[in-house]
């Protein structure tokens, strides 16, 4: 019960970070990675703006000087060889200084690429990231089959450690960005990739596809929950577990309307008859702090709108409305709020 | 073939006005509306372009307004995410295909490069008409596709799979890419036209290198334009034979590629991005030359900058998958290329500073037109720089950082600009002068409501808001931002009325031109006022770079070539020295039944494979009218020769 408590702080973090742009910004890194792109971002900025101040002025200074304020075509001056020649200077001069420009740019922005994708620890955690119209499969994948964590849209990773995620899709391109911790990489079908990022604050970060991926590209969220270690762990043991029995009644019925509808023709819950991997792994969603893909938050109100009646809400999703009568309703909902 | 040799003559014929009635006689195109479908000038059908491409520029404008008006507030449920992904699918394919392109390359150029050359008419005058006529198949096609709610929804760029068969049922899709496919064989056929016009038709003494920059910049697009379009062609075609006939070359599960269809793309795709911009910068640089009273400084650097943006712009396309996690070694070679294209285009801005720095700057219409570019493009070049780096491209990639950059690149490199093009040939094309006050109120509008809507979408970016989403929630904290950027528009939209209301009445009552209002030193500008059917009285010679600010009064003129029919002189690609004489094939109404069929055709492949069986025959129907031999032409009687 460890890690609802910490869910549930963390919650509050996050809705403290909420009241600003930060929660999803390259501009406030939470992670190396995004932290040396940062640094990057801001060194060719300073260069840039002093380009533009110069351009400005020199474009001025040239109207400013020469500017004749009649409306009749002036006579055409006469060819000045020694104008042109400073001119010739002026040109090759400012040429010069963008070829050196270009260069140092050039090289700061490899040298910083290196610094992104080299990965330096040998015992890293992995992810496997799969996208899908339009959610985020999120798996640990382990060699032993049962000791692989299968969730959904909320990924948890512990603090302090490399994380190697390994991508591809199920159907069309999507693409995986949490800004403050690195950037973004796409899902391709018919392609794996990998690339790695550390957190070094806990904390809860917010992260979105970034590749138009069809009719709800705009609602496919996901977070990034960054934990110590040792609660990382806790979480990684409670998510292997089955399902836990319904203690109550209503939740007992709430399984028995589950198994009974359409929601085990998409949905996983272990432990019990429904196993079909379409749509999101429900074994522990109880666990996670929002659903639909950081759509609504996961409570038992947003939790019943959504089974009813979901293309209102995120039209063009997969998932079917289920007209449930209004107590099956509520049992649904019971059990699935007691899947820790 | 006969070659005969013209007669390099002074001008002293005291006929003038005879030959002036028998050439308009000769050179008269149709009227009525049987006419206008056969009339193959180039200066009405550069206007045509003109006119059609900023009406879908309007169109194109009220969908951004959309876009805007959805976004101006979270959870805004103001439209649906199904129209949405069409509004912004129909903006984007819109402003590039059915805008910019013909606008920026197809209308000036037609419009402008024969009468830069001192030619009659444009080389292969009938693919010209027949290019327009397709361009126009094209829009109706998408924008008919939009009206009856089949509007393409998967981007601009149709990525695959999501615009195959399996993610995009129905055929929005298909609408795209046969959208494709008809303006892109119109802007091949006038790349062909306008090359051709410019190696071929120049007046002799208009050598390679006393060549108009304006010439120069239109020549590397027009090859830019031949190389890339193929390229989306395929692209577009394969995706089609996926969709109609059940090809794999994009479906990764029968072993296709999603990344070919992406290199594919963007190997048009960036080039594109110069083919939009060079006509822009073509403008600038005859604009500055003729406002600052001095001939352009750097002619040589600015035409090898050109040339060597158009050989550059194929290598930079992976800049645009950089996230698609290409190994470090070729990203680098491209952020490498992708910086290398600064150098060009500073080069020129540089020589620009130069021209004006040592002028006498004249702030009319048009040059107030091109500072504004000079602010708006030196901005989007600079966060272009940006892009080119990979790590900071993989965080601002896919965000409203890069709407913001490619929209200053592409409203600094092609809307700017043509309103200067528009201010600065308005004169010749219409014989008055637009309004100077009216045009000021357009500029300063305009000008600040862009500012105002796209310097703000950097900070969205940068903030993480992700391109294509047709909302977004309350706890993002953007939409104080895109209230912001929404503002602009307003603006934006009362400038370009301006505009409207200044064309109308300027047309109306706008002071009248004469031949060469501005003093500028262009061909163009040697003959009245709208120009008349036939250009030239006579085609002229070139003893400079600028004609009319080089060349003495007494400047021969090409004699010999008949005023009984549609004779065109033909000179050497490299020096322009005469080579022999051709015939115009004069008006004609198969380019436009041509366009018809293959319309027909194309437009039936969407649904049938069948319809290119049954569409070929049509289209060799109408080739064979088109090309049908009119017989030798008549022998020159004597009495006529001047």
């Amino acid at each position: 019960m460890n890690v609802v408590g910490n869910s549930a702080l963390h919650m509050l973090l996050a809705q403290a970070a909420v009241l600003h742009l930060d929660r999803h910004s390259i501009l406030h890194p939470a992670a190396p990675q995004a932290g040396h792109i940062e640094w990057l971002y801001w060194f060719i900025f300073w260069i840039l703006l002093a380009v533009f101040v110069l351009m400005i002025g020199a474009f001025s200074r040239a109207a400013g000087k020469t500017r004749v304020a009649v409306s009749h075509p002036l006579p055409v001056m006469e060819k000045d060889e020694i104008a042109d020649r400073r001119a010739g200077w002026g040109v090759g001069l400012a040429t010069g200084i963008t070829v050196i420009t270009l260069f140092v740019v050039l090289v700061f922005s490899v040298i910083t690429g290196k610094r992104v994708e080299g990965l330096t620890s040998k015992d890293p955690v992995t992810i496997q990231i799969t996208g899908h119209q339009w959610w985020w499969e999120v798996t640990y994948p382990n060699p032993q089959a049962d000791q692989t964590v299968t969730t959904a849209n909320e990924i948890h990773v512990p603090v302090g450690t490399p994380v190697v995620v390994l991508t591809s899709s199920k159907d069309v391109i999507h693409s995986f960005w949490a800004p403050n911790i690195t950037g973004k990489r796409d899902l391709l079908p018919g392609y794996s990739s990998a690339f790695w990022f550390e957190i070094e604050k806990p904390g809860i970060y917010h992260g979105q596809c970034a590749e138009f991926c069809g009719l709800q590209h705009a609602h496919m969220g996901f977070s990034i929950v960054a934990e110590p270690v040792d609660e990382f762990k806790a979480w990684e043991q409670q998510q292997l577990k089955i399902a836990a029995e319904p203690s109550t009644s209503e939740a007992v019925r709430g399984r028995e309307v589950f198994l009974t509808h359409a929601c085990l023709m998409c949905h996983t819950i272990r432990g019990t008859d429904a196993g079909s991997r379409l749509g999101p792994d429900l074994t522990h969603v109880a666990s996670r702090n929002m659903i639909a893909a950081e759509t609504l938050p996961n409570t038992a109100g947003a939790l019943a709108g959504w089974i009813v009646d979901p293309q209102r809400i995120k039209p063009g999703t997969a998932m079917s409305p289920n007209p449930l009568a209004p107590d099956d309703l509520q049992a649904v909902v019971a059990y699935l709020q007691s899947l820790h | 073939m006969a070659v005969a040799e013209p007669i390099l003559g002074n001008d002293q014929d005291t006929g003038q006005s005879v030959l002036a009635h028998r050439l308009a006689r000769t050179w008269r195109q149709p009227r009525g509306l049987w006419g206008w479908f056969s009339n193959t000038h180039h200066t009405d059908i550069g206007i045509r372009f003109m006119v059609t491409a900023f009406i879908f520029l309007l169109l194109g404008g009220i969908l951004a307004v959309l876009i805007r008006l959805q976004l101006v507030r979270p959870e805004n449920s103001l439209i649906g995410p199904d129209l949405y992904n069409q509004v912004f699918t129909m903006h984007g394919s819109t402003m590039i295909f059915l805008f910019a392109v013909p606008m920026m390359f197809q209308g000036f150029g037609v419009y402008v490069v024969p009468l830069m050359c001192g030619a009659r008419n444009i080389a292969f005058p009938r693919l010209n008409a027949f290019s327009y006529y397709l361009y126009v198949g094209g829009a109706l096609v998408l924008w008919g596709g939009f009206l009856t709610n089949t509007g393409p929804d998967v981007g601009w760029f149709a990525y695959v799979p999501l615009s195959g068969p399996a993610y995009s049922p129905g055929h929005r899709a298909d609408i795209w890419s046969q959208m494709i496919t008809f303006t892109e064989v119109s802007a091949l056929g006038v790349a062909i036209c306008i090359a051709t016009t410019i190696l071929r038709y120049r007046a002799p003494g208009m050598t390679l290198n006393r060549m108009p920059i304006l010439l120069w910049e239109k020549l590397v697009i027009s090859l830019a334009v031949i190389f890339a379009m193929p390229a989306v062609m395929i692209a577009s075609g394969l995706l089609l034979l996926d969709r109609l006939v059940g090809t794999h070359f994009f479906n990764p599960a029968e072993g296709g590629d999603v990344l070919l269809y992406q290199h594919l793309f963007w190997f048009f795709g960036h080039p594109e991005v110069y083919i939009i911009f060079l006509p822009g910068a073509a403008i600038v640089s005859t604009v500055v030359e003729c406002f600052s009273r001095r001939r352009i400084f750097g002619y040589t650097p600015i035409v090898v900058s050109v040339v060597a943006t158009g050989f550059l712009g194929f290598s930079v396309w992976v800049h645009h998958m950089f996230a698609t996690g290409l190994p470090q070694l070729s990203e680098s070679f491209f952020t490498a290329a992708s910086l290398m294209i600064v150098i060009p285009t500073g080069v020129q801005f540089f020589c620009w500073v130069a021209t004006i720095w040592h002028g006498r700057l004249q702030l009319r219409l048009p040059m107030l037109w091109c500072f504004g570019f000079f602010f708006v493009f030196l901005i989007g070049g600079l966060s272009g720089v940006m892009l080119a780096s990979v790590p900071v491209d993989l965080q601002v990639h896919d965000t409203y950082f890069v709407v913001a950059h490619f929209h200053y690149v592409l409203i600094g490199g092609a809307l700017f600009p043509m309103f200067a093009g528009i201010y600065f040939w308005f004169p010749k094309m219409t014989g008055r002068i637009a309004d100077t006050t009216l045009g000021k109120w357009h500029f300063w509008l305009f000008f600040i409501g862009f500012n105002i809507t796209f310097f703000t979408l950097h900070f969205l970016g940068l903030h993480g808001m992700p391109r294509r989403v047709y909302t977004y929630g309350p706890d993002m904290h953007w939409h104080g931002l895109n209230a912001v950027a929404s503002s602009g528009v307003v603006f934006m939209t009362a400038g370009l009325l301006v505009f409207l209301v200044n064309v109308f009445r300027s047309l109306r009552t706008g002071e009248t031109a004469g031949n060469n209002p501005w003093g500028d030193a262009g061909l163009e500008w040697s003959m009245s006022s709208p120009p008349p059917p036939y250009n030239f009285l006579h085609v002229p010679t070139v003893g400079g770079r600028d004609p009319l600010w080089d060349d003495p009064p007494d400047q021969p003129v090409v004699v010999g070539l008949r005023d009984d029919i549609r004779e065109t002189l033909v000179t050497h690609s490299l020096d322009a020295d005469p080579q022999h004489k051709d015939e115009d094939p004069g008006p004609s109404i198969w380019p436009f039944l041509a366009s018809v069929a293959v319309s027909a055709a194309f437009v039936g492949s969407i649904f049938t494979p069948w319809a290119v069986p049954i569409g070929a025959p049509l289209v060799i129907v109408t080739l064979v009218g088109w090309l049908w031999p009119h017989g030798p032409s008549p022998t020159p009687r004597p009495a006529e020769e001047v």
